[in-house]
């Protein structure tokens, strides 16, 4: 019998992201680009962005991955389609707070925050598993990275 | 969902292992740690590779080193500094004759593997590798035995060269002696592979690179929890061994060289006790092992070390290597019957280590849902990176196995295994 928590972590719609990642492939004129690297795993990810302006019109991720980080990259990509650059960097304070534990819980559910997190929600399980914050949150990291985009070195989540 | 996987039929798929003379619960008890809960399950560990546990032996010398001998060494003219001093040089005495040493002068205590290595880089290599100089490797080193050997050779403009292996794990043999050449200094090699479980040949190793005159490192740590371990008979010039590996405290290891090569090299760290006379004109160093060992060294962890060893010696050796690789076998059986496990490392010579992938599910989530079952594995790249290049997978899963582990415990993790597959329908 598998316990609650890792029912949590594990739900059917990480499942289904990990074994089919959405915007997942090479994009044929990026604007924006990064890497990032999970040394502790082995995860890679590339992440591409389209950017018009100040708009994110498409996002699209390659590489291998546990299924926190993959289903992470796969969500995030589909939350920050048509976002500017200030909601997706809103969005990702958000996310990381969920996954640390740092998102306070309210009584009934819905704060300002947890709207806007939407579908990434169901990541909240992370949270339980300290030691795997860090592929949650590789996707994230990697955007930051793309978003301002001098640093040419890939980011490690170490 | 999760929780149709039936374990107890696990028994018609694996084959009785045979009685070994091997009274491994008895043994168990002198674990405390294994009796720990974990996530509300037994513990069962196994990642041995990482750091061994610590049988209540060693944990008790250490503590009764610190509660009523606790000095330095080598300078006190009062009566506890002369116990420790005696109780260190008794522990490396004891290192000596668990490698089979030809004196004790040739066992240096560093801080582990890792340190030995950079020891022998830094004062050997530096002085025996220069430009246009080779250095061997293997595809299957522990980050610790490469980088060392990288950082020298572009130091001194030599080349790092290396020795690939075939889709076992093995060493490829001719490329080996095709790669040994006059301008071969120094090859570095693991006795098994921490990644794989690889035994490798040393003695024919050292056997072709001294007919060209280079001399050899060997990697054991992976090797001397494991199996009989005698420097001498294996004819090589260094051997660097981990405490923590081999069941005694972390912060010990040991470098053993040989003692002509030892007293033809410089000195690694400089001052106090590597020393034999010093004034601002000129120094004066010490003696062998001394002269390696600067400053205050890891008493308790030397001792403790000397304890583990104490605590070995008193295990029937043969059966203890006949109990894992029974384990062993069990494990590879039991993995391979389950669809989508490739075991990566399948060498003829293995021990000790079994690193699989399962098709559909990342080792990182592997680690993750055994965990919660209490079952400690590693997972990720084992600080093989070229290994896991060299099989096409950014990582594995690797079990790896101590004295104390037994045939349940390898059940209970295949069971979890099972999970696993549940959890990803793979
Ligand atoms: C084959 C091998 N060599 C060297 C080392 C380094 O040992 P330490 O970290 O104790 O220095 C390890 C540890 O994992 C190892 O497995």
């Amino acid at each position: 019998m598998l316990d609650d928590e890792l029912r949590e972590l594990y739900q059917d719609v990480i499942l289904d992201h990990q074994q089919d990642p959405r915007n997942f492939g090479p994009m044929q004129h990026p604007t924006h680009h990064a890497e990032g690297f999970n040394p502790l795993c082995g995860d890679r990810i590339r992440l591409e962005l389209d950017m018009d302006g100040d708009r994110i019109r498409q996002v699209s991720f390659t590489g291998a991955g546990c299924a926190i980080s993959t289903a992470s990259a796969s969500l995030m990509t589909e939350a920050l389609t048509g976002k500017t650059r200030a909601e997706a960097e809103a969005v990702s304070q958000d996310f990381r707070d969920l996954v640390t534990g740092r998102l306070r819980d309210t009584e009934d559910g819905e704060t300002a925050e947890t709207s806007r997190l939407g579908k990434l929600y169901v990541l909240a399980g992370v949270q339980q598993f300290p030691v795997r914050v860090k592929c949650a949150t590789l996707a994230w990291h990697t955007l930051a990275a793309a978003l301002n985009e001098e640093k040419p070195e890939p980011v490690t989540t170490e | 969902m999760f929780d149709s996987v039936e374990c107890n039929s696990m028994e018609t798929l694996v084959s009785p292992l045979e009685n070994t003379k091997f009274d491994v619960d008895a043994v168990r008890r002198d674990f405390p740690i294994l009796a720990s809960r974990i996530h509300g399950h037994p513990l069962v560990y196994l990642d041995n590779a990482a750091t061994t546990q610590k049988p209540q032996a060693v944990i008790d010398a250490i503590v009764n080193y610190y509660t009523s001998t606790n000095a330095n060494i080598h300078r006190g003219v009062h009566q506890l500094s002369v116990d420790a001093t005696r109780m260190h040089d008794n522990a490396r005495a004891k290192v000596k004759s668990f490698l089979n040493a030809d004196d004790v002068a040739e066992i240096i205590f560093v801080r582990g593997a890792t340190e030995g290595i950079n020891l022998v880089a830094s004062t050997f290599g530096k002085q025996q590798v220069g430009p246009g100089d080779e250095v061997v490797v293997t595809a299957m080193e522990h980050h610790s035995n490469i980088v060392p050997w990288q950082v020298l050779c572009e130091q001194q403009g030599a080349t790092l060269r290396v020795v690939p292996i075939d889709e076992q794990g093995q060493l490829l043999w001719e490329d080996f002696e095709s790669l040994i050449n006059k301008r071969t200094k120094l090859v570095a090699v693991t006795h098994v592979s921490n990644a794989l479980g690889t035994v490798n040949p040393i003695r024919e190793i050292v056997d072709l690179c001294h007919q060209h005159g280079a001399a050899v490192i060997v990697d054991g740590a992976q090797a001397a929890a494991h199996m009989t371990v005698d420097v001498q008979d294996l004819d090589c010039d260094f051997y660097v061994i981990s405490g923590h590996k081999l069941y005694g405290p972390t912060g010990i290891g040991v470098l053993y060289g040989k003692r002509e090569l030892l007293e033809s090299m410089p000195p690694y760290q400089t001052g106090g006790d590597m020393i034999s006379s010093v004034t601002f004109e000129k120094t004066t160093y010490n003696t062998l092992p001394h002269k390696f060992e600067a400053g205050t060294p890891d008493i308790a962890g030397a001792i403790g070390l000397g304890a583990a060893i104490d605590y070995l010696r008193e295990l029937d050796w043969p059966a203890v290597c006949a109990h894992e690789e029974e384990l062993l076998t069990h494990a590879t059986d039991a993995l391979s019957a389950i669809n989508g496990v490739r075991i990566i490392g399948t060498a003829d010579q293995k021990r000790a280590v079994l690193s699989f992938v399962i098709e559909g599910a990342h080792p990182h989530d592997i680690g993750t849902i055994l965990d919660y079952e209490g079952i400690a594995v590693r997972t990720g790249h084992h600080c093989a990176q070229p290994v896991m290049e060299r099989f096409g997978i950014p990582a594995t899963t690797r079990i790896s196995l101590g004295l104390y582990n037994t045939r349940d415990e390898i059940d209970a993790m295949v069971c979890a295994i099972n999970k696993v597959k549940e959890v990803f329908r793979c």
